[in-house]
């Protein structure tokens, strides 16, 4: 099941890479959301900076819902929905695999994202085994809940506008817990961000276990 | 399919206690000490969110029932739909009568709290949901589709709450399901007993509206499907015509 996992997210990921759209456009776009951020909210009181951790995580979800509907747009077209139903692939494989290739776009977005928080918002790092920590199991998280619903709202006429009704407050916990957690690393009190980690464990845990289980029926009825 | 002699019964019953809920909360009794007749609100607020958790409650099991193959028929995505439906209507209810009552008590109409929170995330998610039930397809794709979402919903609910719950606390807590003070109620006796009436009331509202929604569901399956054939008949039959077929 594993390999099966690693061959859909190579080929997605390969499909990035080749195509381009992610580093063309939803990268960009991260830069552009960090900016917009900045006009709405004045950089020179330090509502910025002190922001900055949910700012973060905010760009990181409209990234994310980029991502996830490239991922299931790449599979709309010349029957790809068919092919896969009929390439003999495990649909736990599946969902891991395309959970996986999101949740490795995502991991890059963050970089690009962190990096532009440190230059743009002038905020420096710290704590950063919980900010790795907290990135690694929020990106699960989005990843797998977002494949979900991608899943589901593939094949639909209303699936651009509907995915980020259906998914943005199932996520909610995440940037609660996200943002809380980034907040206590940079603030130097990592104490108080291991239980927000711990939440976003659980939270990536219940929604790949609900993935696993759920792919095989979501996969087999939008045709 | 009129309403049968049950339905209507429950009709009545929700009716009258709902008239009698009313006289006990607006006449008999007692202002509170600090709320005044603020109070009033409560005995409709409390019972409303009570019944928002029961029709979300319906609307899981019977997702999950649809997505069980043995128990796998197309009245639990019905049931599903129509109980969410209301569940979505009474959470509106709840958020605005809370509003209401926050603005006398607390002086605001809105706090991060944690239940709020709760409440609005619940409020938005099976939104969604609803959204999700009105796009069309095939029948049974549609249903398994509705069914997953509805879980997925679901199982984000108690993450939804831990996690508003640790960010901020000012509810007050939870004064009628916990279990020393459902023993040994510390509230008036009166207020006590109309809260619990209003609970009673309610969900025999919900029920009737519950049972009638359903009802509506499966005569708009119904259509769906006559239509459907009597435009295939009366294709044919125009066909049939043209080729001079017998």
């Amino acid at each position: 099941m594993l390999r099966d996992a690693a061959v859909m997210a190579g080929k997605d990921l390969r499909i990035e890479l080749r195509s381009r759209v992610a580093t063309n456009q939803v990268a960009p776009f991260a830069v552009l959301v960090l900016i917009l951020f900045a006009f709405a909210l004045d950089p020179d009181r330090g509502v910025l900076a002190r922001a900055a951790a949910g700012l973060f995580w905010v760009a990181v979800l409209f990234c994310a819902l980029l991502a996830i509907q490239r991922a299931f747009a790449v599979e709309a077209s010349d029957g790809a929905r068919d092919n896969l139903r009929l390439s003999g692939l495990d649909p736990a494989a599946i969902f891991l695999g395309k959970a996986g290739a999101i949740a490795g776009e995502l991991a890059l977005l963050e970089v690009i994202l962190g990096a532009g928080v440190v230059i743009l918002y002038d905020r420096s790092l710290h704590g950063p085994v919980l900010l790795v920590v907290t990135c690694v199991l929020a990106t699960i998280g989005l990843a797998a809940s977002g494949t979900v619903y991608g899943a589901l709202a593939a094949g639909l006429r209303v699936r651009e506008t509907l995915l980020p009704l259906l998914l943005l407050p199932v996520v909610a916990p995440v940037l609660l817990a996200a943002t809380r957690a980034s907040e206590a690393a940079l603030g130097g009190t990592t104490g108080d961000g291991w239980p927000w980690v711990r939440l976003l464990g659980v939270f990536a845990v219940i929604y790949v276990a609900f993935g696993v289980v759920a792919f095989a029926p979501l996969l087999e009825e939008s045709s | 399919m009129r309403s049968g002699i049950g339905t209507r019964i429950l009709g009545t019953a929700a009716v009258a206690s709902l008239a009698l809920l009313a006289v006990m909360a607006l006449v008999i009794t007692p202002q509170d000490v600090n709320q005044l007749d603020a109070v009033r609100f409560l005995y409709i607020h409390v019972p409303l969110a009570t019944l928002m958790y029961v029709a979300f409650g319906v609307t899981a099991i019977a997702s999950a029932l649809y997505l069980w193959p043995r128990y796998r028929a197309r009245k639990w995505d019905l049931l599903a739909g129509s109980s969410a439906e209301i569940g979505v209507v009474v959470t509106g209810l709840v958020l605005v009568t809370g509003s209401i009552w926050g603005r006398t008590t607390w002086g605001v109409y809105w706090t991060w709290d944690a239940r709020l929170t709760t409440t609005a995330v619940l409020f938005v998610l099976f939104l969604g949901y609803l959204a999700l039930r009105r796009v069309g397809g095939d029948v049974d794709a549609r249903a398994k589709r509705n069914a997953i979402a509805a879980l997925a919903a679901t199982i984000d609910l108690p993450i939804v709450h831990k996690s508003v719950e640790w960010w901020r606390t000012l509810h007050q807590k939870s004064s009628i399901l916990d279990e020393e003070t459902f023993l040994h109620p510390h509230i008036h006796g009166s207020m006590y007993w109309t809260v619990m009436l209003g609970i009673g009331a309610f969900l025999l509202l919900f029920s009737w509206l519950l049972v009638n929604r359903y009802r509506l569901a499966k005569l708009e399956d119904r259509v769906e499907d006559e239509g459907l054939e009597r435009a295939i008949a009366e294709r044919r039959a125009e066909a049939d015509a043209m080729t001079g077929a017998p």
